[in-house]
């Protein structure tokens, strides 16, 4: 009976975890959703517990260590979740990644160090020793590349990508340096097999946090969805080397979750996978943005004739970006919102998919900041309403908000898809200086003649508002 | 300048030209109103509520209109059955008259009010532009026409036009065919809905498509392309085979429909015959056919206009006086186009006709001792071909720039793919051992299950999203276990136990982080 009964709760967990994933299609499911997961992840944690109580050695020692493992982990998970800001969201779930990568390192090479089984057929041993191998290297890229992210969005490293010369050499370099060390690896005595897989180890990590050092702030987005799918495709691979389904079931559904949130990422900046994993912006196309750019007379605004537009306008949509994020904005704009809509004006969000750091980054800090969700749309949902509102507020985005997108086909970021607030009665929009997006490219719409700027930094631009509309 | 207001001499004729609004407004021009004793009380106003207004009531009618610098009516001057003499003749030399002429149809009058040297604006003359659109009186009528035919058919249908479940059993709701999608029938599509019935249209203008799917009616297609859009906007006559196939729609409709209301007309023809009698006779008993081209003679060839006749268990009804059976509300709109035309022509304190005007040259049909109608230059609709009813049969051929392009390319980059894909599984069916088959069916398959469940994540729920499955890929915890199995202190224990480790940071953090971000999502 307990030969089966873990298999059958697997199963179970991992019934749970797709309803879990289901869940998470709906807000109002959500929340089930989450709850599912994790009563899911309790079974399958219960199910191995009894699995290993039938071993004859594991007793009291085996339990006490599993317990000594166990709780500092979920004491130290408990603080991390309660302490983050959603601002730090991006930062969070890249270090968690690591954890996963370094997990799965762990578990390939205990697995090879551990006993193996005598009975395997000489095609059984190969392939056993390419599961291992493979969920160390994967695992390791994951671990150094997610280190290397939540470095970035912490702060710890410079945004900027790191552009060394020869770095696609380099990186194909190392690619087929693991693949001849696996081969090394399949090849030799189990006795000196360990050291090729260290060295793979060693090299992949080195080619993780390579290839995430060459990738700029504003593609997190994508970088942290695709850290998310192979982490998955980690612990699909320890699935294969312990022979565990349930482990394959929850890799390969993380694994297709972080490939579709990088699809979307991608095609959000109209930008090809391959292009932004290859690191640099525009440096591939080799194309220069059109000299000088747009030029025109900027026309800016102060807070008080900010506050005499809000007041008057009876449909605004606000449009954040990653400087809400930076700024910490989010509560007092949340309050500014409030006041204008008491007003009988409706407001609306307008939240472009890469928008943040973070596939979605921008709806949970509006969440937190008590902001309905019915009111926060996504682009294809609210840019064929734009020409009709009268007040656009553009809170730290540029890129996402560039008519040359649209207008200039020499553009870097010609093609991607973005909010059409120009085409609104007037456009504020604050920033800090005049100085370009993450993209490099001068913005047309600032020299349209229905937008204003509103220059200072957003915190203090907000809180000026909010004062200035109780006033 | 008097303004005459007389009462309408054609029997069952229950519209008045001015209402005592309008009569008010006419007085801001400072012209004086003269309406005939009597006039209003088809609307149920007596004499005192026009004289309240500023006009003067008279009770003769030869006094009234000779006294008549404008003459404002809704019908065209017809015989005078008290007076015995042509309302025409009554009209004082070089007086302006505004009403409905209907010109194509009523040349001898046009002959009688040339004679009295007249000008003429014709209401139903004035051309279809934007600036005219206040000025559209038949527009005005044609939609309460349409609202009307629908109580009209409500009123024959014995059943419900909603469907509706009853304790008694289920009632099926009408279907309602309505052919024509000018006013009249658009009217009568937001009147038979918001009734409940199930409402299909037909129009031979394909540009009504999106305006029936607005009203919420079913747009019937046929399988033969023909545009049959002639100047301004009204239907022009089509090619054979193109009725061909509107006959075959007809038919096949009338064997399925409740109720068929008609609107289709020509400017200056007849109105097409597109009911037959064996539609008619095809249809269930108890059906409905409303004919708005009744007064025309009829889209139905069963119609008796004026009547209400019942063939074969189908009534059908041709009344040709729908916008007076509400006629206040009728004399209301009216009036005001009436009023809005007028005050075209009527310019510091005289009447002053401009005939480089597109609105007053089109409705002025006579003027000056001479007949002006039809105006010089048709109305310069967008529709590229001139005239009022062409007749060209002309099937549109443009099927061919319709043809999807190829897309080569991306066939053989899917074929490529196709044929990758094989060789893959091919090599895994060859090489691999059973084992692994079955990890890796598990493994592709929940790959695609997957893919299905994540495209359904709202983008709002995206960061969730990344937390959860971030929470769950700490599964790899198991693995961390499976190798404290042994219990004993070596090398795999101790990175069995850091595995476990970091995985439990993973999923309590996960799960957490993501329980305290949904509990902030709210409506």
């Amino acid at each position: 009976m307990l030969d089966s009964l873990p298999t059958a709760a697997y199963i179970l967990a991992s019934v749970l975890f797709i309803l879990s994933l289901g869940g998470l299609s709906r807000q109002e499911t959500s929340r089930r959703g989450n709850l599912l997961g994790i009563i899911g992840m309790l079974i399958a944690l219960a199910a191995t517990a009894v699995r290993l109580a039938a071993g004859e050695a594991f007793g009291t020692t085996g339990y006490a260590a599993l317990a000594a493992a166990v709780i500092p982990g979920a004491v130290v998970g408990a603080v991390l979740a309660r302490r983050v800001q959603m601002t730090a969201m991006p930062q969070l779930v890249a270090i968690l990644h690591s954890f996963v990568g370094a997990a799965a390192v762990l578990v390939g090479i205990a697995t090879f160090l551990g006993p193996h089984s005598e009975h395997m057929t000489h095609s059984e041993q190969i392939v056993h020793l390419t599961e291992i191998f493979l969920g160390v290297c994967i695992g390791s890229i994951t671990f150094t590349g997610s280190v290397i992210a939540f470095g970035k969005l912490q702060g710890f490293i410079s945004g900027k990508p790191l552009m060394l010369p020869g770095r696609h050499l380099l990186n194909l370099f190392m690619v087929l340096a693991t693949i001849s060390l696996g081969i090394w690896f399949e090849r030799t005595s189990p006795e000196q097999a360990l050291l090729p897989l260290l060295i793979a180890t060693a090299i992949t990590g080195v080619l993780g946090a390579h290839s995430v050092m060459a990738i700029g702030g504003a593609d997190m987005p994508v970088v942290v969805s695709m850290l998310n799918s192979y982490s998955g495709w980690a612990a699909a691979a320890a699935g294969f080397m312990l022979g565990n389904d349930l482990l394959i079931v929850t890799g390969a559904l993380v694994g297709s979750s972080g490939a579709i949130l990088s699809y979307i990422m991608c095609r959000g900046m109209n930008r090809s996978f391959i292009s932004v994993i290859m690191g640099g912006f525009g440096t591939a196309e080799g194309t220069a943005p059109a000299a000088g750019g747009p030029q025109g007379e900027v026309r800016s605004i102060d807070v008080a004739a900010a506050t005499n537009l809000l007041r008057e306008s009876k449909d605004i949509v606000i449009v954040p970006g990653y400087g809400l994020a930076v700024a910490q904005a989010q509560h007092a704009l949340a309050e500014v919102v409030r006041l204008v809509r008491d007003r009988g004006a409706q407001v609306r969000f307008a939240i472009h998919p890469v928008a943040g750091r973070l596939p979605g980054h921008m709806n949970v800090l509006l969440a937190e900041a008590n902001i309905p969700y019915d009111i926060v749309l996504e682009m294809d949902e609210i840019n064929h309403d734009l020409p009709k509102c009268d007040l656009v507020l553009v809170i730290g985005a540029n890129d996402i908000v560039n008519p040359s997108a649209q207008d200039d086909p020499g553009s870097p970021i010609a093609g991607m898809p973005v909010l059409e607030v120009w085409k609104a009665g007037t456009v504020i929009v604050m920033k800090r200086g005049m100085a370009s997006g993450y993209a490099g490219v001068d913005n047309p719409l600032f020299y349209k003649a229905n937008t204003r700027l509103l220059f200072g930094d957003a915190r203090k631009t907000v809180d000026a508002l909010l004062t200035a509309l109780r006033a | 300048m008097r303004v005459i207001i007389p009462t309408e001499v054609r029997p069952g004729e229950r519209r008045v030209a001015a209402t005592p609004q309008t009569v008010l407004r006419l007085a801001k021009h400072g012209l004086e109103v003269s309406v005939q004793a009597g006039a209003g009380l088809s609307l149920g106003l007596p004499d005192s509520a026009y004289a309240e207004a500023g006009a003067t009531i008279v009770e003769d009618a030869r006094t009234l209109w000779a006294q008549a610098g404008i003459i404002l009516k809704v019908r065209p001057p017809e015989q005078h059955p008290a007076l015995g003499v042509h309302e025409a003749s009554l009209i004082p030399e070089g007086a302006l008259l505004i009403c409905f002429v209907w010109p194509a149809q009523n040349r001898d009058l046009l002959d009688r009010l040339r004679a009295r040297r007249a000008s003429v604006l014709a209401m139903d003359s004035v051309p279809r532009i934007t600036r005219a659109q206040k000025m559209d009186a038949l527009s005005a009528m044609a939609n309460i026409a349409g609202y009307r035919a629908v109580i009209e058919a409500a009123n024959q249908f014995p059943r419900f036009f909603a469907g509706t479940m009853t304790a008694a059993g289920k009632v099926d709701p009408a279907k309602v065919l309505i052919i024509g999608a000018g006013v009249a029938g658009l009217a009568a599509i937001g009147a038979a809905r918001s009734l409940g019935a199930i409402v299909r249209a037909f129009d031979p203008r394909t540009a009504t498509r999106d305006q029936v799917k607005s009203m919420g009616a079913d747009y019937l297609e046929l399988p033969i392309k023909e545009e049959a859009e002639g100047a301004g906007g009204y239907a022009k006559e089509v090619s054979s085979a193109f009725l061909q196939a509107e006959m075959a729609l007809f038919a096949a409709q009338a064997m399925e429909v409740d109720i068929i209301i008609t609107t289709a007309l020509i400017p200056g023809k007849p109105a097409p015959k597109l009911i037959t009698a064996g539609m008619v006779e095809s249809m269930k008993p108890g059906s409905v056919i409303v004919d708005l081209a009744a007064e025309q003679g009829g889209n139905c060839a069963m119609t008796r206009p004026g009547e209400v006749v019942v063939h074969k268990g189908v009534t059908i009804v041709g009344y040709t006086d729908l916008p007076s059976r509400m006629a206040s509300l009728s004399s209301q709109l009216y009036g005001t186009t009436v009023v809005t035309l007028l005050e075209e022509v009527w310019k510091d304190g005289r009447i002053t006709i401009n005939l480089d005007d597109q609105v007053v040259r089109g409705a002025l049909v006579a003027h000056e001792g001479k007949i002006t109608w039809p105006p010089p230059t048709p109305a310069p609709a967008p529709p590229p071909e001139p005239g009022v009813a062409v007749k060209a049969p002309k099937v549109e051929q443009n099927r061919v720039n319709h043809q999807p392009e190829p897309k080569p390319a991306s066939g053989a980059v899917a074929a490529l793919w196709a044929v990758l894909g094989a060789a893959v599984m091919l090599g895994i069916g060859v090489t691999a051992p059973p084992t692994f088959l079955g990890h890796f069916t598990v493994f592709v398959l929940a790959c695609f299950v997957g893919w299905q469940v994540v495209w359904n994540v709202k983008p709002a729920l995206h960061t969730p999203l990344m937390s959860v499955t971030n929470a769950i890929s700490g599964i790899i915890l198991i693995g961390g276990m499976l190798q404290l199995a042994h219990a004993r202190l070596d090398a795999p224990t101790i990175l069995g136990a850091v595995a476990v480790l970091i995985a439990t940071i993973n999923i309590a953090g996960g799960f957490l982080v993501t329980q305290r971000m949904l509990a902030m999502f709210h409506r």
